[in-house]
């Protein structure tokens, strides 16, 4: 089974909310002295993939698209289990919308070889788009089953459990498919000391647009469909009335006769 | 810049209505159509459904094309997007709304790019940019830190809309429209997955989505037990209870009982936050609530921004006296 991971490199989104800021100037955001982590979603992924090895054997590539990726970050699936790494690193590759970014990676898959599964998060956390996975599922013409909470492959079919409001659907799909994964998978796993020690060793392979087939011109800003207008924060005008007390039951007490003052409850 | 024109809503339906989702897409699809000086047409695919139109109708489209066929009664991803890729190459609207529902979630994006052109999830705010008559596209990003404005390049524009973010207009049954068929011309060839089973997970007593009251807890609940004080609270308030993602991971409450923006995202009268921190991701589920009430221990919690009532302390402490002060309230 030849498992492909598609992991990306954001900002941490468990960051404090008070540490992120928009830069006006770039229309883009970052975290204030918080180094970047990989994609939580994408790291569901990368466990599916590996409970799906463990079940049946395999090999697991993670591919990941971005400017300046940090090895320290993008290693992470390696040292989780994954066994190779494929960078599309190149200054051509910014500034992409949901398809431009999709298209490349779909092009990379097709170069990397034979695969039976893409895996996907459900939705990164810088875009909360969910696009990719559908994305290079029409790209490539593949079957596509989306917030997968439990893979199962027999002979040669997938068997899926699809997340939904009040329950799950159970889907069935011919392989190769495309699979994005929501976190009721499973919490992802730690690196252990020896998958560090084994990520060490592996080097990524780094693609170029034109290692995959596509002019410079053909990826990253030169092919958005969707552009962006304008980024901009929210805000909320914090007017919290704290409820008084020398101790937690004289300010649950307090809370309580407010509430009933002001006929909320 | 094409030949697309007027706005189109795809319409979810559920048993014999429209979901609450596609009549606040008639609403903004109505005034978007206004602006633009165009049409408004609705878009339903299932089995029996024809009896829709007028309900359609009367929230505010113009023309309603309907593909009813018993094949297609329960959803199916590759067919239902083979048939509305069918209808939007006859209908060629300009801009098309769906819902972000379960459904929608997978649709929008994939007729998109099947169509070769692009879709913005999630939408908060749509409007029509005056000069270049395209359709600016408000949506959170970061997890709800930021919200982008979008615009597509390319046509049809396809969006979905956030749960009770747009408004529905009034149903007025006085409202004149047209209904056309399109037959479903089923081709099996197009199907690659197929749904076997929908398992339904019942969950006790009211639904997070239909309560007007919402107890939800965080990570610092600590175990399925400290919900069962939640449950306590919930009952008395005749409401429900909620959490944060991390309870749900952990398995202390159902997976259903998320709220955010990976989760449900709901609007009650009241939602008290206890021990949840205030991600921004929690926030996307329950910051349209009317009030916000939030028991943590740390006043510095992102909780408190949006909270209207707070208490800093320990929830084991303050939660037990807060029951029973207000049951005597009550009882009073
Ligand atoms: C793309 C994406 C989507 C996501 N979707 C969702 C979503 O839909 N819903 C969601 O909830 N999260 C979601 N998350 C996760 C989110 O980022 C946070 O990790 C999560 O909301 C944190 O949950 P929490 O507030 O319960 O936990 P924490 O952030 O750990 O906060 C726990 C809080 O409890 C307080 N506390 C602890 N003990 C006590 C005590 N004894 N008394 C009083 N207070 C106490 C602490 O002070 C703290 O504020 C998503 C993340 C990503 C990246
Ligand atoms: N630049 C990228 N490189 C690799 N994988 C990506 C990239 N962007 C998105 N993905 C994958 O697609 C998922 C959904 O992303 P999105 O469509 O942006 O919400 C992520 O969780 C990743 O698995």
């Amino acid at each position: 089974m030849n498992i492909i991971v598609c992991v990306k490199q954001v900002i941490d989104p468990e960051a404090p909310p008070a540490s992120f800021k928009i830069d006006a100037a770039k229309n883009r955001a970052e975290m204030h002295g918080v180094p970047p982590v990989i994609d939580p979603y994408g790291e569901y992924a990368v466990e599916a993939g590996l409970r799906v090895k463990e079940a049946g054997g395999g090999k697991i590539t993670v591919i990941s698209l971005g400017v300046n990726l940090l090895r320290e970050v993008v290693k992470k699936p390696l040292a989780m289990g994954a066994d190779e790494l494929i960078l599309l690193d190149d200054e051509a590759y910014a500034g992409g919308d949901s398809w431009s970014n999709a298209y490349s990676l779909a092009m990379a898959i097709k170069k990397a070889g034979a695969f039976d599964m893409i895996l996907c998060g459900r939705e990164a956390s810088d875009t909360n788009a969910g696009q990719t996975g559908p994305a290079i599922s029409e790209i490539l013409g593949l079957p596509c089953i989306t917030l997968a909470r439990k893979i199962e492959v027999k002979d040669s079919q997938l068997r899926i459990e699809r997340v939904n409001s009040s329950g799950y659907d159970v889907i069935e799909s011919p392989l190769p498919a495309v699979v994005t994964v929501s976190n009721e998978i499973g919490q992802p796993r730690y690196p252990t000391v020896k998958g560090i020690m084994a990520a060490k060793k592996i080097e990524p392979v780094i693609w170029k647009p034109t290692d995959i087939g596509i002019e410079a011109a053909g990826t990253g800003a030169n092919t958005q469909r969707t552009k962006l207008r304008k980024l901009f924060q929210p805000v909320y005008e914090g007017k919290c009335d704290f409820a008084a007390g020398d101790s937690p039951e004289e300010m649950a007490v307090d809370l309580a006769v407010k509430l009933r003052q002001a006929k909320v409850l | 810049m094409s030949d697309y024109e007027g706005v189109a809503v795809y319409c979810e339906t559920k048993e014999d209505k429209i979901l609450p989702i596609a009549a606040e897409g008639l609403g903004i699809g109505r005034k978007l159509a206004d602006t633009l000086g165009q049409k408004l047409s609705a878009v339903i695919v299932g089995g029996n459904i024809s009896g829709l139109a007028q309900q359609i109708i009367s929230c505010g489209a113009d023309k309603v094309y309907i593909v009813d066929d018993l094949q297609l009664k329960d959803y199916q991803a590759d067919v239902y997007i083979s048939v509305l890729e069918k209808v939007i190459k006859q209908v060629k609207p300009q801009i098309i709304i769906m819902g972000q529902t379960d459904y929608g979630r997978e649709l929008a994006p994939r007729l998109a790019f099947r169509l070769g052109t692009a879709a913005t999830m999630d939408c908060v705010d749509l409007a029509i940019d005056a000069e270049s008559k395209r359709l600016l596209q408000t949506k959170p990003v970061y997890g709800g830190n930021a919200q982008a404005v979008f615009i597509t390049e390319t046509d049809p524009q396809v969006v979905t809309i956030r749960t009770k973010a747009m408004e529905a207009l009034t149903p007025d049954t006085s409202r004149k429209g047209e209904s056309v068929t399109i037959p479903a011309d089923l081709d099996a060839s197009v199907i690659k997955t197929k749904t076997l089973e929908r398992v339904v997970e019942e969950v006790a007593g009211i639904k997070i989505e239909d309560a007007q009251v919402v107890v939800a807890g965080g990570r610092g609940i600590g175990s399925a037990d400290g919900f069962k004080q939640l449950d306590e609270l919930a009952k008395l308030l005749k409401g429900a209870v909620g959490a944060s993602r991390p309870p749900c991971d952990n398995g202390w409450i159902p997976d259903m009982a998320q709220v955010g923006l990976t989760g449900k995202i709901i609007a009650p009268e009241i939602y008290i936050a206890v021990a949840i921190s205030g991600s921004s991701q929690h926030m996307s589920g329950c910051s349209g609530s009317k009030t916000i009430i939030a028991i943590n221990r740390d006043k510095e919690a992102n909780i408190f921004r949006q909270a209207r009532f707070g208490v800093i302390g320990d929830w084991k402490k303050v939660l037990p006296a807060f029951t029973q002060k207000l049951k005597e309230l009550m009882a009073s």
